[in-house]
């Protein structure tokens, strides 16, 4: 058994402690918001946080994340609460098929908690996300919308 | 009946190549006795037991090149700010764009552990290591940009070995006892995935070295 904090609950699973966070959170808990695009650590779909950093969950072992935090896109925000970053995703109308989407959510919320002005180097630097559809100018776009956002409610 | 002949002839020539052998070897000696014996075997004789070591010293360091030169240990000794991937020729940068850091552990949202956890992941291919006092915390990290091995002739490689300002204050006796238990040092010997490992076992390497060492850890000059 195998006991973590999702998205604030206390959850516990059963699967093999190798698994891949990636297929616990979709095939045992349901959340289906994670994607699988490589399976293999390259394309960012699958990124989710752990405590203050992102990790790739096709590439983490579940056993790997006994007693720590992992928030997943699904506890982010909602229709009603949407993450700064959710909101700016919006405003500048980001997505096309939208598979690669919440990876780069998850990678920019972490990057504006530790950067929250970021340069476009800086940009390209910490977010390697691929996206099949090439929506990278508007990804761009939308940080510093997001930056921008924050700066004005602080 | 060819292959009897064959060797019947072999051995009826013998006697006549002992014979050229002989001549030989009495000219060239006769010659070595004019040309100058008495300072070739001078020098020979006087080489030292320190001289011998120096010899020796110099050709274990050889071998441990050959291991600091393997893609399990250079990809991750670069020289410039850029981790490598790959075995022999197909090395090249890591993909995705994967960058020293200010901390040698990748860029803020691109560090080495975000993907590269305490042990190799069978299920992704993507390899991992734990800090050697805690099996679940991920050592994945570049050597320092002090510790770049890439490009060097063996004589910088040696120099930049023995410099403490630039090892991390390790003397010779020091660096062996962290290739012998660093983990990401074992991690050369259990790649996992299709990685190729280090070819020699670790116990040789280690032999290498404390030989290296005990016989007074001589690198080469240029
Ligand atoms: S699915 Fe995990 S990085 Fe591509
Ligand atoms: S929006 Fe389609 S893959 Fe990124």
């Amino acid at each position: 058994m195998i006991q973590f904090n999702l998205n604030g609950k206390e959850v516990e699973v059963k699967d093999d402690p190798n698994t891949p966070l990636l297929w616990v959170l979709r095939d045992s808990l349901g959340l289906k918001g994670t994607k699988f695009g490589c399976g293999k650590a390259l394309c960012g779909a699958c990124t989710v946080h752990l405590a203050d950093t992102t990790v790739r969950s096709c590439s983490f072992p579940v056993r790997y994340a006994e007693g720590k935090s992992i928030t997943t896109i699904e506890g982010l925000g909602d229709a009603e609460r949407l993450h700064i970053v959710q909101a700016a995703w919006i405003e500048e109308q980001v997505p096309q098929c939208g598979y690669c989407q919440p990876g780069f959510v998850m990678a920019a919320v972490k990057l504006l908690e530790r950067n929250p002005d970021p340069t476009e180097e800086d940009i390209n630097n910490a977010i390697t996300n691929l996206c099949r559809c090439g929506t990278y100018s508007r990804i761009k776009k939308a940080i510093h919308t997001a930056a921008r956002n924050i700066k004005a409610q602080n | 009946m060819k292959k009897k002949a064959a060797s019947m002839l072999f051995k009826k020539k013998w006697p006549q190549g002992i014979l050229v052998l002989v001549v030989l070897l009495f000219t060239s000696a006769s010659a070595f006795t004019i040309k100058g014996l008495t300072s070739v075997s001078k020098e020979y004789r006087t080489i030292t037991p320190v001289q011998e070591n120096e010899q020796r010293s110099l050709k274990l360091f050889r071998e441990v090149t050959k291991v600091l030169r393997h893609a399990r240990c250079i990809n991750c000794h670069p020289s410039d700010n850029f981790p490598r991937q790959g075995d022999g020729d197909e090395t090249h940068r890591h993909l995705m764009n994967v960058q020293r850091g200010p901390e040698d552990r990748g860029m803020l949202g691109m560090q080495c552990t975000n993907c590269h956890q305490s042990s190799n992941n069978e299920a992704s291919g993507v390899p991992g290591a734990p800090e050697p006092d805690n099996p679940d915390l991920s050592r994945w990290h570049l050597a320092p940009l002090s510790m770049g091995w890439m490009g060097l002739t063996d004589a910088e490689l040696g120099a930049r070995l023995l410099d403490k300002e630039q090892n991390g204050g390790m003397n010779p006796e020091d660096l062996v006892e962290h290739m012998k238990d660093d983990p990401l040092v074992l991690w050369g010997w259990n790649p996992g995935s299709d990685r190729e490992p280090i070819p020699i076992s670790h116990d040789d390497f280690i032999k290498i070295l404390e030989e290296w060492v005990a016989t007074g850890a001589h690198v080469p000059e240029q």
